[in-house]
């Protein structure tokens, strides 16, 4: 585990908005230089904090989108609507705009090559993008392990990193995608909810013993949580990360 | 420790018309309802619902839901401030009046706990629970009270901090001394003010 | 019932490291409601409140309340039989 992002003490940073990147209709990339900046590990998040003209303030967490090879720190995030925080991220900040960070944090929702596999990855919707950080590094630090990512988004416009990831399946990386409101007419890939039939047709088997990532909605992560226990999958090797009712 | 970066265009959700006169120090008035919550939503069915009044009375007293809604209720609208900086205005409760509660209890005592399910306690002078100051409420905006809003019922005491409001409250323990409760024995102000900002230990 | 507010051990792991100064989310939490272990990581945490809330992900139980000012941070650990850390 590298020494710097596990032991410090933490403390507010600045960070400047060098780019703002659309990912989609409703989602952004934020590309930051913060530079105070120490490294962190794929799945790790950060704490923002927004102060208003007036002394108003509001945190919220975002994961890290970027492969710690990557020379911005970016954050990918999701308008929410009526969000306190999203619809400002998305809507109105701008090259040059500054707000404060904490971290990196959350070491127990990291993966390393070091960790092994096989790699189950599995996304609902913005809760991708942590699993995408582990992607992303599992390419740069050219590892081999097996993995697959189950990615459940709302349609085919909706998917964040969909071209990004067609062209990173190779070398042992393979990505699923289910649609659960809306698919292309042509489309002959899973159109329903990550249900415990998917899991079991797509595999990891449990006797394999993957490392497995959870990541969305807390409704999503519970459901798939279960889904994975009682198809037999440890618990242990299940690490989850809920993001609550929205999504941040 | 150094002013915090303000982002610039930043505001959140928040009222442009906020009357500074019903507006506590520290708060910003909103038109959202946000949800907080320490744990889990209690789900209780109402035929396993009471409300008791114990410690240093006379005797224990016990409603049953039908008991309970079987007393004198009214309707208010009432200003709430919670501790986490939303204020906001002009919200409808329908509830029974503490004091209703307590008519039929002897006691000497000066504190109470309020009680609940899922183990949240909240600490109060007694004479901030009486005379028209506090209410066991069951409605909110014409409707009955959402779990997540703390339905069946919760505690309203809108003239201190809304962490006193207990949701899911199911009793009022009566004592001598002023106990803190799951908050004020954890940081939180013993009273709550938010006129007079106590929201910590020592403010 | 899902409560859509819970989150995971690691959503606290900000401000848990405010207060322990070392990255607590792997270390292993003891419950003293009902002796379950687990990582800090993947204990249940309810955050929008007065405070951060940890609760055991077995019973329910009360591990951990942090409240903080921004200047003072007030910990409350009875819930935690006991911490194993690695240094």
């Amino acid at each position: 585990m590298a020494g710097t992002a596990v032991h410090r003490r933490l403390t507010w940073q600045v960070a400047e908005v060098v780019d703002v990147v659309p990912e989609t209709e409703s989602v952004k990339t934020l590309r930051l230089d913060v530079p105070e900046w120490a490294g962190h590990l794929p799945g790790q998040h950060v704490d923002i904090r927004l102060t208003a003209e007036d002394g108003y303030q509001a945190e919220r967490s975002y994961s890290i989108a970027s492969a710690p090879e990557s020379e911005a720190v970016e954050l990918t995030v999701e308008h929410v609507e009526d969000g306190e925080v999203s619809p400002y991220l998305t809507g109105e900040l701008r090259q040059g705009d500054r707000f404060e960070l904490r971290g990196p944090v959350g070491g127990y929702f990291v993966w390393e090559p070091s960790r092994g596999g096989p790699l189950l990855l599995v996304a609902g919707g913005s809760g991708v993008v942590p699993l995408m950080a582990m992607v992303r590094h599992r390419v740069a630090a050219g590892a081999e392990v097996p993995t697959t990512l189950l990615f459940s988004s709302r349609g085919w416009d909706d998917v964040i990193y969909r071209d990004e990831l067609e062209g990173l399946e190779t070398n042992g990386l393979r990505v699923v995608h289910t649609l659960t409101r809306s698919h292309p007419d042509d489309w002959i890939g899973y159109s329903r909810r990550v249900d415990p039939e998917m899991l079991r047709e797509l595999g990891p088997a449990p006797e394999e013993r993957p490392q497995v990532y959870v990541c969305g909605p807390t409704p999503f992560v519970e459901a798939v949580a279960k889904a994975l226990v009682d198809l037999g999958h440890e618990p242990v090797g299940i690490r989850t990360e809920r993001f609550g009712p929205t999504g941040g | 420790m150094s002013p915090p970066i303000v982002s610039r265009g930043f505001r959140g959700r928040r009222r442009d018309d906020s009357p500074p006169d019903r507006v506590p120090p520290g708060q910003y008035a909103t038109d959202d309802f946000p949800v907080l919550s320490a744990g889990p939503t209690p789900q209780v069915p109402l035929d396993e619902w009471d409300f008791t009044i114990t410690g240093e009375v006379d005797e224990l007293h016990r409603f049953t839901w039908e008991e309970f809604r079987a007393l004198p209720s009214e309707t208010i609208t009432v200003d709430i401030h919670c501790v986490t900086k939303w204020t906001k205005l002009d919200t409808a409760w329908e509830g029974v009046r503490v004091e209703t509660l307590l008519e039929s209890v002897e006691t000497s005592a000066e504190y109470v706990v309020a009680v609940c399910d899922g183990g949240y306690t909240t600490n109060l002078p007694l004479e901030d629970v009486v005379d028209g100051k506090a209410w066991v409420a069951f409605g909110y905006d014409g409707e009955p009270l959402d779990p997540e809003h703390g339905g069946p019922a919760r505690l309203l005491v809108p003239h201190l901090y809304f962490w006193k409001s207990a949701k899911w409250v199911r009793g009022l323990q009566l004592a001598s001394t002023d106990e803190p409760g799951f908050w004020e024995s954890n940081g939180y102000h013993l009273y709550g003010d938010p006129w007079r900002e106590q929201r910590y230990t020592g403010d | 019932m899902t409560d859509d507010v819970k989150l995971d051990g690691n959503a606290a792991a900000g401000i848990l490291q405010q207060i322990f100064a070392v990255e607590v989310t792997m270390a292993s939490g003891t419950c003293d409601g009902c002796g379950a272990v687990e990582p800090v990581g993947a204990v249940s945490v309810y955050a929008r409140a007065a405070g951060t809330v940890l609760r055991c992900p077995h019973c329910e139980a009360v591990l951990m309340k942090v409240v903080t000012d921004g200047e003072r941070i007030w910990v409350d650990l009875r819930g935690l039989r006991a911490l194993e850390l690695s240094v």
